[in-house]
């Protein structure tokens, strides 16, 4: 039971990573896929171990990490827009087999 | 707080000192002088190598543990970060004509710094002994490195390749990391040792096979194996030539000796029940596949991104081996890895940064017109293919060798499939040669000149190639040290 929302979540942030066809949408489910991490560590260290803290430090540290991920990305993907004017992955199709 | 315990660290220190030095020289020199950044950075990472080989009580010739057991190192462990090293410094120098140009002027500086910071979380991730530490390591390591993907600010390829590396790098780490609150939830901790005792008492559920599964999954985007490679020969196409060499040999070795750290001193009780089938399935793809899209490519860097993804393969049979025969060889398969795909590298920047020519069919008579270009490039697809006289040779037999001493049938046929597709493997290496030395069209590159730096990367890469293989003591001295290493014990 303790699973179920964070994997919820997780599910739908890769489902959203396959799917979306938009740079920013693809980001924002990674950015659910990295909080679901986040919920599940916090959740285990409540209910599982709860005599140390481990966990949510762990969850601190993650979203420090998280947003890091995120500032880059969007400074690759604004660097993208300038040169292909679009954000669209279709047509990230120059490099290919 | 116990301050000497910093002192433990002393290669991270190393590394971190020389990112320092280069920050302010960057930062406070007057604009002429930075000319001479490539050069200052490249000596000083070559003194900080030099450092970590010179033996003392703290570093290299015994164990020790820091920050409450969250960072050890081991002789072992100071091996790779050198072999990291010295591979490092042969990027540096390789690349010193392209950081050196004009259009690099305003921006030489970051290179230097995003590629001192990635080693320092490659050396974190290694040392690492708590899953918070290898995270920070992991990312240190690879956020860095979409950054340096993405150098060529005006280059479209560039910037394609970039936002495919940072959007699957950061869907690899959030499986990881899934794959980590999965190991907390069964473990309670996030100490290697903690969470070794744990999956030892704890038996085999459903929770620990998909945490493993995840776990393998996230370190193999990294590591680039098979059913999570697609990233691979787009980014290392589009990246400049200097940061896909250190993608595929530094970023590469690292993450992989981190792989066998963890499976074996987390995962290593439930060994032969779950994760041996797992890998053993990943092995056969890996090696399988990488051939043979390598087979049909024609632009040499992505020719080398699927020959790289084989290779992973192969040193993967060093982390399935899982033995200390296995370990030192995957160790000595990383060193001449480096150097023979280095000089491919080398050979390859060389020519794109005197003619912009990139593709197989540019290399036909090479041998005409730049014979020792052709020559090294010759050696170094002798190497990677594994042609007797030359390092890449031995590296291939003492991984087989530490493969099959694991004794089981299974491992007996992983290692006659490998062997099949090393086979296959000269097929594509050869065609290289081929284009350069046999075929009779008229050569596409004009003769040119190569650069002082281009030309001493090329002999330090040729002469390990060369003299690896022949000098025994080298493989020798990484097999004493694997036994020596307390690291060992978590082995068969």
């Amino acid at each position: 039971m303790l699973l179920v929302p964070a994997m919820i979540m997780f599910c739908c942030g890769v489902y959203g990573f396959i799917t979306r066809r938009n740079m920013i949408a693809i980001l924002i489910s990674l950015e659910l896929m990295l909080n679901a991490v986040d919920i599940n560590f916090a959740v285990f260290n409540r209910y599982l171990w709860p005599e140390a803290t481990e966990g949510m430090f762990f969850t601190l540290f993650a979203i420090a990490i998280a947003a890091a991920e995120t500032a880059l990305a969007i400074a690759i993907i604004i660097n993208l827009y300038r040169s292909a004017k679009n954000i669209d992955v279709r047509d990230l199709n120059k490099l290919k087999y | 707080m116990d301050y000497s315990q910093f002192l433990v660290m002393k290669q991270e220190l190393a590394v971190l000192v020389v990112f320092l030095l280069v920050f302010l020289y960057d930062t406070f020199m007057p604009r002429g002088a930075g000319k001479a950044l490539p050069a200052f950075t490249t000596v000083l990472l070559l003194l900080a190598t030099a450092a970590g080989f010179c033996p003392d009580c703290l570093g290299s010739s015994c164990s020790a543990e820091a920050f409450a057991g969250m960072y050890a190192t081991s002789p072992i462990i100071s091996a790779i970060k050198n072999i990291l090293n010295i591979g490092a410094v042969i990027v540096l120098i390789q690349s010193v004509s392209w950081a050196g140009s004009d259009d690099m002027r305003i921006r030489r500086g970051e290179f230097y710094e995003l590629l001192l910071v990635t080693l320092f979380g490659m050396y974190l991730m290694i040392s690492a002994r708590h899953f918070l530490l290898f995270v920070i390591g992991l990312e240190c390591a690879s956020l860095p490195l979409a950054a340096m993907v993405a150098f060529d600010k005006s280059r479209y390829e560039s910037n394609e390749a970039a936002v495919k590396y940072i959007l699957t790098a950061v869907f690899s780490s959030a499986v990881f990391m899934m794959g980590l609150s999965f190991v907390y939830a069964l473990g309670g901790s996030l100490y290697f040792s903690d969470l070794y005792l744990a999956m030892a008492g704890g038996g085999i559920s459903l929770m620990l096979v998909l945490a493993i599964a995840f776990v393998i999954a996230g370190m193999g985007f990294k590591l680039s194996l098979v059913p999570f490679h697609l990233w691979t020969a787009d980014v290392y196409q589009g990246a400049p030539t200097s940061v896909t060499s250190y993608l595929s040999v530094i970023s590469k070795g690292s993450a992989a000796f981190a792989f066998l750290v963890i499976m074996a001193q987390v995962f290593g009780t439930c060994y032969a029940e779950v994760w041996e089938w797992m890998l053993y399935a990943i092995i056969i793809v890996t090696i399988t596949v990488g051939n043979l899209f390598a087979m049909r490519q024609n632009n040499m860097k992505r020719f080398l991104a699927f020959s790289s993804i084989s290779q992973a393969g192969y040193i993967m049979l060093g982390v399935i081996g899982f033995n200390t025969m296995s370990m030192a060889a995957m160790m000595y398969y990383i060193l001449v890895y480096i150097f023979s795909n280095l000089a491919a590298f080398g050979v390859i920047g060389a020519i794109e940064r005197a003619t912009g020519k990139i593709d197989m069919s540019d290399y036909c008579g090479l041998s005409k017109t730049n014979p020792r270009l052709a020559l090294c490039m010759m050696l170094a697809m002798f190497s990677l293919a594994g042609i007797p006289p030359f390092a890449g040779f031995f590296s291939k037999f003492f991984i087989f060798t530490g493969a099959i001493n694991q004794g089981s049938v299974a491992i007996y046929v992983l290692v006659l499939i490998a062997l099949i597709n090393t086979i296959i493997s000269l097929y594509y290496y050869l065609l290289v040669v081929k284009a350069m030395y046999i075929n009779p069209d008229k050569p596409v590159v004009q003769p040119f000149k190569s650069t002082c730096s281009e030309r001493l990367g090329l002999w330090i890469t040729v002469a390990g190639i060369l003299l690896l293989g022949l000098a025994s003591c080298v493989y020798t001295w990484l097999l004493n040290t694997s036994f020596l290493s307390n690291f060992a014990a978590y082995l068969m």
